[in-house]
């Protein structure tokens, strides 16, 4: 049991912190690598709770295609990061204002948690079975008990795809473009013609 | 300490050894490596010539747009994982209702795979 | 099992058409290309007058283990937000025509909007209200930005995104405490616990987040910030869109999650919504007087106007929310009305956004100055119009719950908003015209009218009728 408290100690410490430097680092694309390790961490803590699947996710989706394009946009974007940091000095001590008072209630809601121990009261967890893995007790509820998000989640997607389309594709209109069922469809009496040219004669059109 | 989290256990040996690695060649390189930095040494070498500009230039949109695709069908992906894993071991008539659920989900982003198609989307200039 | 799947089918018949309509537009748009734009408006508006009959006289039920409720409220509210999405595809059509950027994915995107909106007013579950703000969201920014070329489109497009996605993380930090604290997603389950344990405090604080995330997509003050930025950016269409049915849909989802999941802590919520409520209409109409652009002027309007309906809510009676849904059905029109009357304007082919530039308009376009008078005088309440009895169903609803301090200082702010109204309709009638106004496009031109003509007198006759639907749907929440 302690050494799941280590564990579960440092993977907290190390999402914590590097959450704290996604936030100061000068450096933005510093900043994206903590956030990887933020995410990273993350999913250490999901595999203590004995969400496999969800760690798995974390770690294929965020850090390997979310984090990478904004490692992207960080690397390659001309944004003056000095002048998007201008403002930080001026809104700190509003913002620190703001992360005292969010501080004050969790800390309230924690000592409520402490005090009562959550929802012990309400919940009732199911106990996980061993038999089945994490992925596994996930499919079967998602695609029928949970149909209903599911679907929701596809249409989400679906207009992702569509603002994505329409916010930023522009076809260029001098660009010639590969054609490719004409290209190998193409036959050589398309483009080559056999002709006799007589002596002393050329060609005309 | 469960039998569940002893299977992770080769993982975390795995990154102790790295970490350990990892972080033993930088220390001894920092330690015994000799080092007489000057200003010539640290600056950025370009051919030659001193940097023309910072490295960072507009860049095409149309990365973007591949990566931002490029993740939505990651995601679909994702939701074909745990489908796989349990389809077979429901009973009959669940099963056939979370097949068409998944078939509905995949006619959806089929419709948007067209439109990406028909608009020249996944197309290089 | 097949019996169950159809009827199943046909309560949320609605739902199914606004989606496949999308998706069958988007195809034929992605086939037709710009030609189809023309028929692709047609099919979207068919298929919201469609959905809105089918959610008018389709069964009620309950779906998905109460993750879906369509009962009389959630009727009452789509047939509201599917018309008003219909005005604002056609709006957007001849908008598009006239500047030459036809794009058949402005009204699958009003689809998709619409589709968002009416699974928020049926959301009974804590996922389905996110994945359905989520759903709605997502189109609503796409289309702020719709006019990507235009700087003041994308940064009114980036603004919303941004500050939109901030409010959605509190609103899941909210749920997850929620979700912690009271042991379930499903709102009577909650309101089991809650009645079981009481409202202890990790609930309460989960429910504060809940409300301030519901409150930003309501844009109700101090969750305002992103209104006027959009309102001024984003093609007029979309903010006429934006301005009415979104904002209905999200005051039904606030008094649904409440009232079904939270009555048991209506103590502490009616005192969050009130701060809320006298927030907005204070900085709605203050924050209204030093605006010179028409658009954000609305904006500041449409705050306040979130502000006399969230008292409706806060009132936690039957007769408040009744209040409340027809204050809002009334206002969607009211806005609709101005909306279509700024598209109907332009001065040499640019349209007119500036309050200062619709002087002498009774000159040249008195139909038009008429029209915006009535819908001035109806938003700030004047006697015989729309607005007047709009506020005075909320206003009363709230001295009888014996808010009457809190309905004072509404009042009083509203006889400080008149004063911007008023001065629109001053410079309207008494200034000199600086140059000619262009001729309106019909379909703007008409839809003006009959919001104007609705205002007043039309609404007098409706009232009754709306007054009785608006009664039926708060019965089903089961209140007092």
């Amino acid at each position: 049991m302690p050494l799941t408290a280590i564990a579960f100690y440092l993977l907290a410490i190390v999402t914590v912190v590097s959450g704290f430097m996604v936030i100061t680092a000068r450096n933005p694309v510093h900043s994206v690598l903590y956030l990887i390790l933020c995410f990273f961490s993350g999913a250490g803590l999901f595999v203590l709770l004995g969400a496999e699947f969800l760690a798995m996710l974390l770690v294929v989706v965020y850090v390997g295609a979310v984090a990478v394009l904004f490692l992207f946009v960080v690397m390659m974007l001309d944004v003056d990061f000095a002048r998007l940091r201008e403002g930080y000095a001026q809104y700190l001590p509003l913002g620190l204002v703001v992360a005292a008072v969010l501080l004050g209630e969790m800390v309230t809601v924690s000592s409520a948690v402490a005090n009562r121990g959550a929802a012990a009261a309400n919940a009732t967890p199911q106990a996980a079975d061993l038999h089945v893995s994490n992925t596994q007790s996930i499919g079967q509820v998602l695609y029928t008990d949970y149909i209903y998000f599911f679907q929701a989640a596809g249409i989400v997607l679906l207009i992702a795809m569509i603002g994505a389309i329409v916010l930023t594709l522009r076809h260029k209109p001098s660009v010639r473009r590969q054609k490719i069922h004409e290209q190998v469809g193409r036959r050589r009496r398309d483009a080559v013609e056999v002709t006799k040219v007589g002596v002393g004669e050329g060609i005309s059109e | 300490m469960n039998a569940f989290l002893l299977q992770y256990l080769p993982i975390v040996i795995f990154f102790a050894i790295a970490t350990v690695l990892g972080l033993g060649f930088m220390i001894a390189a920092a330690v015994m490596a000799p080092s007489a930095p000057d200003a010539e040494k640290n600056s950025a070498y370009e051919c030659g010539f001193n940097a023309f500009d910072d490295a960072r230039m507009k860049f095409d949109v149309r990365f973007y747009l591949v990566s931002i695709l490029f993740i939505i069908f990651d995601l679909e992906v994702a939701f074909l994982f745990p489908w796989a894993v349990s389809l077979f071991g429901m009973p009959h008539d669940k099963m056939v209702y979370a097949f068409v659920s998944m078939m509905v989900f995949l006619g959806v982003l089929t419709v948007g795979f067209i439109y990406e198609w028909k608009k020249g989307a996944l197309e290089w200039e | 099992m097949m019996t169950d799947l159809s009827s199943a089918l046909m309560i949320c018949l609605p739902e199914l058409i606004l989606a496949v309509g999308a998706m069958l537009v988007l195809m034929l748009g992605a086939f037709g290309g710009e030609r189809s734009t023309g028929a692709a408006t047609m099919f979207s508006g068919a298929a919201l007058i469609a959905g809105a009959f089918a959610a008018a006289l389709g069964p009620h039920g309950t779906l998905f283990a109460g993750a879906f409720h369509m009962d009389q409220l959630a009727a009452y509210s789509k047939v509201a937000i599917y018309v008003a999405s219909a005005f604002a595809v056609v709006m957007g059509y001849g908008w598009m025509n006239r500047s030459n950027e036809r794009k058949f994915e402005y009204p699958v995107l009003i689809l998709l909007a619409t589709l968002g909106m009416s699974m928020m007013v049926s959301a009974g579950d804590l996922i389905s209200l996110y994945i359905s703000i989520e759903l709605q969201s997502l189109a609503l920014y796409i289309l702020a930005a719709f006019q990507r070329d235009d700087a003041r489109a994308s940064e009114a497009g980036l603004k919303y995104f941004v500050l939109g996605a901030l409010s959605s993380g509190i609103l899941l930090y909210g749920i997850s405490l929620v979700y912690g604290f009271a042991g379930s997603m499903g709102f009577t389950q909650i309101a089991h616990a809650i009645a079981a344990g009481g409202a202890n405090h990790g609930v309460v604080f989960g429910l504060v987040f809940l409300i301030c995330g519901v409150a930003f997509k309501a844009s109700a003050a101090p969750f305002h910030m992103w209104t006027p930025d959009v309102y001024e950016g984003a093609p007029t269409p979309v903010v006429a869109f934006v301005a009415a049915a979104p904002k209905l849909a999200a005051m039904v989802l606030f008094v649904r999650t409440l009232s079904m999941g939270f009555f048991g802590a209506h103590e502490q919520w009616a005192q969050v919504l009130l701060v809320i409520a006298v927030i907005s209409f204070v900085v709605g109409a203050f924050g209204g007087l030093m605006q010179r652009d028409v658009k954000r002027l609305l904006a500041y309007s449409s705050i306040a106007n979130i502000g006399y309906a969230l008292l409706g809510i806060a009132a936690g009676t039957q007769l408040g929310v009744q209040a409340m849904l027809v204050f809002m059905v009334l206002y969607m029109i009211d806005v609709t009305g101005f909306f279509a009357c700024l598209l109907a304007l332009a001065r040499n082919g640019r349209p007119i956004t500036q309050i200062s530039d619709l002087s002498g308009l009774k000159g040249s376009k008195p139909g038009i100055a008429l029209a915006i008078t009535a819908l001035s005088l109806s938003v700030l309440g004047m006697p015989p119009f729309s607005g007047f009895w709009a506020k005075f169903y909320v206003f009363k609803s709230a001295f009888d719950a014996g808010l009457w301090q809190i309905a004072i200082a509404g009042l009083v702010a509203s006889v400080v908003a008149a004063f911007y109204y008023l001065r629109m309709i001053k410079i309207m009638w008494f200034d000199a015209s600086p140059a000619p106004v262009d001729g309106s496009p019909s379909e703007a031109r008409w839809i003006a009218f009959a919001c104007a003509l609705f205002s007043f007198p039309v609404v007098l006759i409706a009232l009754h009728f709306l007054d009785q639907s608006a009664g039926l749907a708060a019965a089903s929440l089961g209140l007092h």
